[in-house]
């Protein structure tokens, strides 16, 4: 493994420096007919699952073969991904907002030969490699966050909940029998990178313990003000502790006013959090992004607490295939999962969902729990 | 053979959803044939090392990833994330895993060319593992050692004429839905837009000098497809002005049950035929529709455009010709004080590439003025306006007061009136006041 030099001068950094070039132009990527439809397209339709068309002013169709795919991806798998691209579509190709790909061609008669191929392509553990699917009132591809395999706050994985919890709800990828989509997301923990706070249904990662303090190093290593000031509950406090004999500066931490945010570990990596039987998973549910009917709304917290259970997480999909199901069941056409369970109360919803409700679930925190308290004599026995 | 046992991550190998076990073993089996004799400038048995560490999370359910650490490229502050492993002696190919952050082309259309150079440089110099793509929307590098970096970014501007994306508290990669490019109801080019403010702010971008994250994202219509109204600081959502396009005769196919409604989206089920009163009408949120007499008619002075009807018969209903985006400003994910959705700012902007934007550019200018004067360290601009006030807000903006910035008028009566806007102002005589008000 000898290195090899790209051309840069680590003397002289500055040597032909290229820098603040930006991306790409998306224009150089545009397959031909979208190029030269772009904005004026009439209207779309999907003829099947995963398969849509787009018509244009100018008579021309595009037609998209959607396939999910693990947003965690290999050089090789893209390649083939490219090799598709080349065989079909021209040489181009793009993903979605919710990692899944779409092979786009300019005739019907090109359709079906993509379709055979790409659902017949298979890992040797007999996954699809690229599933057909993911559009309409259905279930798409989860998006999520690193988790285990890369980062250094989660609580949880994702890679692995989101193959479990899709394996469950495959079905409802390659079918439109919802009342309206399900957008399902993962964050790994608080921060949510995900940003899955407006989900029909998040999944997150959630610690349940306060941090460790590391006595010995924490002064050395951390700058003690900034992991106090992080604390938005203010549970940490300046403190003298006695190591060997020799007094040290130190935090302490008030457990009883933590709520294991994991900003302090953020700001300093002698407060680690982590923990196997603290951390586990926080169902959330009924949010949405789009302004459609009612406006954008946040998910709310349905289920408090589930352990973390690799390398499946059985529980988690269980809940999810649960809620679900008893939405299918019940909501009318184009309403949303939030909108369900508004119209119906959230008394119902959790009775149809046969889910527990515990004190957990009311809220506590600051002044916007007041709002989620029921003041009215309307409610459902 | 494999160099560690992973009979946990094994188990994600069944089941119809893409196995991202298999595809990493499938990449640890490349990097060992190694047909294309590749000089792998990064540990050929990289993923077997991931793929080691990331079972014994399984089994600890614990992460064995450490901090950062300040690892980047010379003159940037962002675009590598730092990153070791806590047990480099077990996993010595991933003692150091460092994420590069690769900024997408608009749209996340590619070649297959570049695909392919972007997929030969991270193989030879990286683990050959990516995210297509980061929740922001970049292509993200996932694991390479921290010599590395500079060779990457300097084969990636001088060879592939790509730069990197954002990280830290700078301008985030900015991301965008399809938009007009494959989309009808695009009331803006959203990619153009968006390519055009990464490029004018690649300062801000690459060298951070704001109080923490900032996230522009761009969506082609209210439907949100990349979610800007919950995720953006600033979010721009197209919009129109004037009357929705209405083709009379498409309107009375749907009727007719000649096109399926929403596009077809619900094709799984058996609903019953099409019902315009029950599926369009009713639902409409502000009831400013009606269907008599085989045709639809609409007020659109009363219309929100919600969406919902133009999704429902997309044949028969289009946006308006007088488009542009509304900006909505402060939305965040919870930490730390919890989420906030993006509040209404602007109603209309024009869009206007005719004037690279100015419109749109004095706007974002205002308010990086003011957060970047006024926030304090990590604070969002969101949390800022909830510190600070909306009227603080529209105050450094130079935007008026309208109804359509509160969803309902205040509660309480504590209005925080200002000095010049009482007659007289504050100062007082108090001995004039007791001339007429005994102690």
């Amino acid at each position: 493994m000898a290195f090899i030099s790209s051309g840069y001068d680590p003397e002289n950094p500055m040597q032909d420096r290229i820098t603040d070039i930006g991306p790409r132009n998306y224009e150089e990527f545009y397959p031909p007919v979208i190029k030269n439809n772009k904005g004026k397209w009439l209207y779309h339709e999907i003829l099947q699952p995963g398969v849509l068309v787009h018509v244009s002013e100018t008579g021309d169709e595009v037609y998209t073969v959607r396939v999910g795919g693990a947003r965690l991806m290999s050089v090789s798998l893209i390649r083939e991904i490219c090799e598709l691209a080349d065989k079909y579509c021209g040489g181009y190709v793009r993903w979605t907002t919710r990692n899944n790909v779409e092979f786009m061609v300019d005739s019907k008669d090109k359709v079906q030969p993509l379709i055979d191929d790409l659902q017949s392509r298979k890992f040797p553990g007999g996954s699809y490699k690229f599933p057909v699917g993911g559009t309409g009132a259905g279930i798409t591809n989860i998006v999520h966050t690193q988790g285990w395999i890369h980062c250094h706050t989660p609580a949880t994985d994702a890679s692995g909940p989101v193959k479990g919890v899709m394996d469950e709800v495959f079905e409802d990828f390659q079918n439109m029998r919802l009342p309206a989509h399900v957008r399902i997301s993962l964050a790994c923990c608080l921060n949510m990178c995900g940003a899955v706070h407006c989900s029909d249904i998040a999944i997150l990662g959630y610690h349940r313990k306060p941090p460790m303090v590391d006595h010995e190093y924490i002064d050395k290593m951390c700058e003690l003000p900034l992991a106090i000031a992080s604390c938005p509950t203010a549970a940490i406090k300046p403190k003298k502790v006695e190591i060997e004999g020799k007094t040290v500066n130190s935090v302490e931490v008030n457990n009883s006013r933590c709520m294991y945010c994991g900003n302090c570990y953020t700001m300093c990596p002698c407060l680690p959090l982590a923990d196997k039987e603290g951390d586990g998973i926080v169902l959330m549910v009924g949010g949405k992004v789009s302004n459609r009917i009612s406006a954008p709304k946040f998910s709310k917290v349905a289920v408090a607490f589930i352990p973390n259970e690799p390398p499946r997480w059985p529980k988690t999909s269980e809940t999810i295939k649960k809620i679900v199901e008893a939405y299918a069941a019940d909501a009318n056409k184009y309403e949303r999962l939030g909108d369900w369970a508004e119209r119906i109360g959230w008394e119902r919803f959790f009775e149809k969902c046969d889910l527990e409700f515990t004190h957990h679930l009311i809220d506590d925190f600051r002044d916007p729990a007041y709002y989620t308290w029921r003041q009215t004599t309307q409610f459902k026995f | 053979m494999a160099k560690h046992e992973t009979p946990l991550l094994d188990q994600l190998e069944s089941g119809p959803w893409p196995s991202f076990v298999s595809d990493m073993k499938l990449e640890a089996e490349s990097r060992a044939k190694n047909v294309n004799n590749v000089e792998f400038q990064i540990p050929q048995d990289v993923i077997e090392d991931l793929m080691g560490v990331l079972e014994l999370s399984y089994k600890d359910a614990e992460t064995h990833w450490k901090h950062g650490g300040i690892v980047g490229v010379f003159g940037y502050g962002g675009g590598v994330i730092g990153r070791y492993c806590d047990q480099p002696e077990k996993f010595p190919g991933v003692a150091h895993f460092h994420t590069m952050r690769v900024n997408q082309p608009s749209g996340h259309f590619y070649s297959t060319d570049f695909l392919r150079q972007l997929c030969d440089l991270w193989e030879f110099r990286g683990s050959g593992l990516t995210n297509m793509h980061g929740a922001t929307g970049d292509i993200i590098f996932l694991g390479t050692t921290t010599p590395q970096l500079e060779e990457i970014f300097y084969e990636m501007t001088h060879k592939l004429n790509q730069d990197l994306g954002g990280s830290g508290s700078n301008l985030r990669t900015p991301s965008d839905c399809i938009g007009a490019a494959r989309c009808e109801y695009a009331c803006y080019d959203t990619q153009d837009l968006c390519t055009y403010l990464t490029q004018e702010y690649q300062d801000e971008l690459h060298r951070p000098a704001f109080p923490y994250k900032f996230k522009f994202k761009f969506d082609g219509c209210p439907n949100c497809c990349v979610a800007s109204i919950a995720r953006a600081d600033m979010s721009f959502i197209g919009t129109w002005k004037d009357d929705i396009r209405v083709d009379q005769d498409a309107v009375k196919g749907y009727v007719n049950g000649e096109f399926p409604p929403n596009g077809g989206s619900h094709s799984g089920r058996d609903w019953g035929p099409f019902d315009i009163q029950k599926e369009v009408i009713d639902l409409c949120p502000t009831q400013c529709m009606k269907y008599e007499n085989s045709k639809l008619e609409i007020n659109n002075k009363e219309c929100t455009r919600c969406m919902h009807c133009i999704n429902v018969m997309p044949r028969a209903l289009r946006p308006g010709k007088q488009t542009g985006c509304s900006i909505l400003v402060g939305a965040k994910a919870p930490i730390l004080d919890g989420a906030q959705m993006g509040s209404l700012l602007l109603p209309f902007v024009e869009v206007n590439k005719e004037n690279d934007y100015q419109e749109v550019k004095d706007v974002i200018e205002s308010i990086w003025d003011w957060w970047m004067e006024e926030g304090k360290n990590r604070e969002r601009l969101g949390e800022l306006m909830k510190r600070q006030g909306f009227q603080k807000l529209l105050e450094v903006t130079g935007v008026d007061p309208i109804p359509q910035h509160v969803s309902e008028p205040r509660h309480n009566p504590y209005i925080f009136w200002k000095e010049e806007e009482v007659q007289g102002g504050w100062e007082r005589d108090i001995n004039e006041f007791r001339k007429h008000h005994q102690r």
